[in-house]
């Protein structure tokens, strides 16, 4: 066990842990934060996909030490009230099935036009071909992605 | 106006009552915590007044309808309150829509699976809405005093002619005291405000704020995370394990072995792995960490099996006689021998896991004598049934909540993990949560079985189908139905099936059959029209006018009329005969869980590979509850059907699963979806029919016949992309 200053969402959180826990199981577990989902633990599927410095990473290949100094951000974070023109941009074209995968691919698409304002068909599937959705709603997916870049533009 | 006998009884209605006012109906904590999603909206009432086991109206009008089915994504906790609403007539704002638990005494089938949630449920549903909202004219009758019939209603309020009007929710307290009419109207199906009104996931707001719905999200205080070890083959079971190790190492609390197999069964019951190793701990990576630290002996109950002897024996199966037929009409052998030209082809497709994004998991809290089980499954009352056997506890001493379930697909129809779970907790006598991992979800499956068939068929020499034959064979079980199209419609005609045993276990996957049978049905068609020189859409057509006007043998399972239908009208929406340079064309058709579905596939080629530009489809559904929701089940139907079809296998070394995470166990990823999907429902006022399911099984065909379009090649093993073609 070790202790860990890690910042997630804005706020500054101490845990104790091992060294190796991925910053998944800190987030769902320690942080009370489940929004950020398990699915493969190998960073195959992108269930677990967070904010590292801005960057989308996946939480369960990424140990807690090495969290550390980065801002965090989840799900959880994205907004305050829901209302990035991501999330609203899911809403209005009710994107989910199951909904398992989406906080993913949220975090996905949310790191994508903050890099990138006007993604092309090739450059979003680039981006999000590291989430998988078992529902098969990436047809609604590339939508909402296109409908929030024109929004944020 | 339909008049309708309702199922309520006095006594059912008085249970319900007792609840009036405190609006306890549920003591799950967390779930409470997570609803409803509207509070932000709208203000939650002071107190509830329960009017049946569906409904409770808050005294400002604010109506909770309860979903009595387990969610999996096929969106059923949006639709099923929909239709209760249509039918109490409120205004759908100001509903807040909870998960029902399991209760039998109340609710019909609460499962998830056969694309039935609706379809069964329809008059139960429309029942409960009328039901209550005819208790609430009475009571506004009472208060006015005045005949009910002199009363009307609209969006949760009732009116009198005389101008005067009181709301839902002023009437609630007294209409929770109004006897249970015998008798209620239904509205005409032209009255339908709600339903057929495209209408937004109850849950979206959760959904995209991350907020805990699913079971792996589950926790209560005290609770304690379980995984276990099965064995590492089909075929294997425990010998003895070694645990001192793991024990000794941060945050574990105890390795044990649980024997999972209950004394009564019910058919979720299909385990292959009924002793099991499990770590108890604190956290999730301190249990997956002591786990890997087992040492485990394990020895062969049976043969070990391998994918190349499936394969061999699957293709001997088909060469044995079958001495009593599914089905036989007229005289195949003699058509056969007749024939100016016979077309014999054989398909092939392997075991596909359900891997369902959110892994296997259940919370399990066993006291001396009682069981919360709370979790993703599909069957509930099924689970409640096994656990009782499985703990030694009364039924009625077993509770089964369900959470929204991180996909379905079938797996959760077999609910394993809930009795692992209970047995664990039992042991341990602690609140546990069983999580497993992708691999351990991936390894103990109830596999789609893997499936080979063959095909004949005879013309004669003007081209006509003259003789039809099938054969179907598979681990566990044939495909074939022996009574859907082309039975009925081909003078001539033989259905046989025959299977091979295994020790793998198999299941229902998405469409169980069909999301086989149609895609090879539907390539060996196209095959078939092509020789007879016949388009494929009108070589079909020809075959249904002939079911119409003087059908082939009495059992037939489908309509011919509403099948040329979907035909007829995805092939005038996508413009099919017009040809398009560079688009390669594919069609299907098929029947299943009482809906229609005729889809065209759009091929491209880029950069020399096919991509799949568009997919068409049309659906006959009947009347389509919330046109939303199920466009996004047909649109997600399509793209789970081309992704199993393209790129998944599961298979099998000395009775191990080859393929254990999604490094070699392929899905299907944005970059290989179809560009668009365009769905087209025929309207209808018959009764809603499934469409969890029907729109995956025919694309694999419509598929595979664009797929030879663009490579000049027939494709007949899946999946497609083992071979030489690919998609991009």
């Amino acid at each position: 066990m070790a202790s860990f200053q890690l910042q997630v969402n804005g706020k500054k959180h101490q845990v104790e842990a091992e060294p190796d826990t991925p910053l998944l199981w800190i987030l769902r577990e320690h942080l009370d934060l489940p929004g950020t989902k398990f699915g493969c633990g190998i960073a195959q599927c992108g269930a677990c996909t967070v904010h590292f410095n801005g960057v989308a990473i996946r939480s369960c290949s990424t140990t807690v030490s090495s969290a550390v100094g980065a801002s965090i951000t989840t799900i959880e974070g994205l907004s305050e009230k829901g209302d990035h023109p991501v999330q609203q941009a899911w809403k209005k074209l009710d994107v989910p099935q199951c909904g398992y995968c989406q906080s993913g691919q949220i975090m996905s698409a949310a790191a994508l036009l903050k890099q990138n304002k006007a993604p092309s068909d090739d450059e979003i599937e680039g981006a999000m071909n590291g989430n998988i959705c078992r529902c098969g709603t990436y047809v609604r997916i590339k939508a909402a992605i296109k409908s929030a870049a024109s929004e944020m533009n | 106006m339909t008049l309708i006998k309702t199922s309520y009884n006095r006594r059912s209605f008085l249970k319900a009552s007792t609840a009036a006012g405190g609006g306890l109906m549920l003591g799950f904590s967390w779930l409470a915590s997570c609803s409803p999603s509207k509070e932000k909206l709208i203000t939650m009432p002071d107190s509830w007044f329960d009017i049946n086991a569906y409904i409770k109206i808050g005294e400002n009008g604010v109506v909770t309808i309860f979903s009595p089915n387990p969610e999996i994504g096929q969106n059923v906790k949006t639709s099923m309150p929909m239709i209760v609403a249509e039918e109490l007539d409120v205004d759908w704002e100001y509903v807040v829509v909870e998960q029902a638990p399991l209760n039998t005494v109340d609710f019909k089938r609460q499962v998830a699976g056969g694309s039935n949630s609706i379809r069964a449920s329809w008059d139960a549903l429309r029942m409960a809405g009328a039901t209550a909202r005819r208790m609430l004219l009475e009571a506004a009758a009472k208060e006015w005093n005045v005949p009910v019939n002199e009363l009307t209603t609209e969006k949760g309020v009732i009116k009198h002619a005389s101008g005067k009007s009181i709301g839902y929710g002023e009437v609630s307290s007294m209409a929770a005291t109004i006897e249970v009419p015998a008798e209620v109207e239904l509205k005409d199906v032209k009255d339908f405000k709600i339903i057929g009104k495209p209408t937004g996931n109850v849950d979206i707001d959760k959904i995209i704020t991350g907020k805990p719905l699913f079971g792996l999200d589950y926790k209560e205080d005290g609770m304690l995370i379980a995984m276990l070890v099965h064995a590492p083959a089909f075929g294997m079971t425990l010998k003895s394990f070694e645990a001192e190790a793991a024990k000794q190492m941060p945050g574990i609390v105890d390795v044990i072995s649980v024997k999972t197999a209950p004394d009564e069964k019910t058919w979720s019951d299909n385990n292959a792995f009924t002793e099991i190793v499990a770590v108890v701990g604190k956290t999730t990576w301190q249990v997956m960490k002591a786990k890997k630290s087992l040492s485990i002996e394990w020895e062969w109950a049976s043969t070990p099996e391998s994918s190349y002897d499936h394969e061999r024996k699957l293709a001997d199966s088909l060469k044995e006689p079958v001495s009593k037929p599914e089905r036989i009409d007229g005289n195949p052998e003699k058509a056969f021998k007749e024939a100016a030209k016979v077309i014999e082809r054989t398909y092939t497709a392997p075991f596909l896991a359900h891997n369902t994004m959110e892994p296997m998991n259940f919370f399990a809290n066993v006291t001396e004598h009682k069981a919360e089980l709370t979790g993703p499954i599909q069957t509930p009352e099924n689970l409640r049934k096994s656990a009782a056997s499985l703990l030694g506890l009364p039924e009625d001493n077993v509770s089964v909540m369900m959470t929204r379930m991180g996909g379905g697909f079938g797996r959760r129809l077999y609910g394993n993990f809930g009795l692992e779970a209970a047995a664990i907790s039992q042991k341990v006598k602690a609140p546990v949560k069983l999580v497993y991992t992708r691999e351990d979800d991936m390894t103990q499956g109830l596999y789609r079985p893997a499936y080979a068939v063959k095909y004949r068929a005879a013309l004669d020499k003007d081209n006509n189908l003259i003789g039809f034959h099938v054969k179907g064979t598979g681990i566990h079980g044939s495909a074939v139905y022996a009574n859907r199209f082309p039975a009925g419609a081909v003078d001539n005609y033989l259905a046989e099936s025959v299977g091979v045993d295994s020790s793998i276990t198999t299941g229902a996957w998405r469409a169980p059959r069909s999301n086989f049978i149609s895609g090879v049905e539907s390539a060996f068609l196209d095959e078939v029209a092509e020789e007879a020189g016949a388009d494929p859409i009108d070589f079909r057509l020809k075959l249904f006018e002939r079911n119409m006007k003087d059908p082939v043998g009495e059992k037939n399972d489908y309509e011919a009329e509403r099948y040329a239908g979907v035909l007829k009208l995805v092939r005038e929406k996508a413009n099919w005969g017009t040809e398009t340079s560079g688009v390669f064309r594919g069609v299907s058709a098929y029947f299943c869980h009482n809906s229609y579905v005729a889809q065209i596939v759009d091929l491209v080629k880029e950069n020399g590979t096919p991509k799949v530009k568009k997919v068409w489809c049309a659906v006959d559904c009947g009347i389509v509850v919330n046109p939303e929701g199920a466009k996004n089940q047909v649109e997600g139907s399509i793209v789970d059907g081309i992704g199993h079809g393209m790129f998944s296998s599961l298979t099998f070394k000395e009775g191990t699963a080859e393929q254990q995470n999604f490094d070699k166990y392929r899905l299907i990823r944005h970059s290989e979806a179809p560009e668009e999907i365009e769905t087209f429902f025929v309207e209808s006022d018959i009764h809603p029919t499934g469409l969890g399911e029907p729109a995956l099984p025919p694309v694999v065909g419509a598929l595979a016949n664009a797929l030879y379009k663009a490579t000049g090649k027939r494709v007949y093993s899946q999946p497609f992309a083992q071979k030489d073609i690919v998609l991009g």
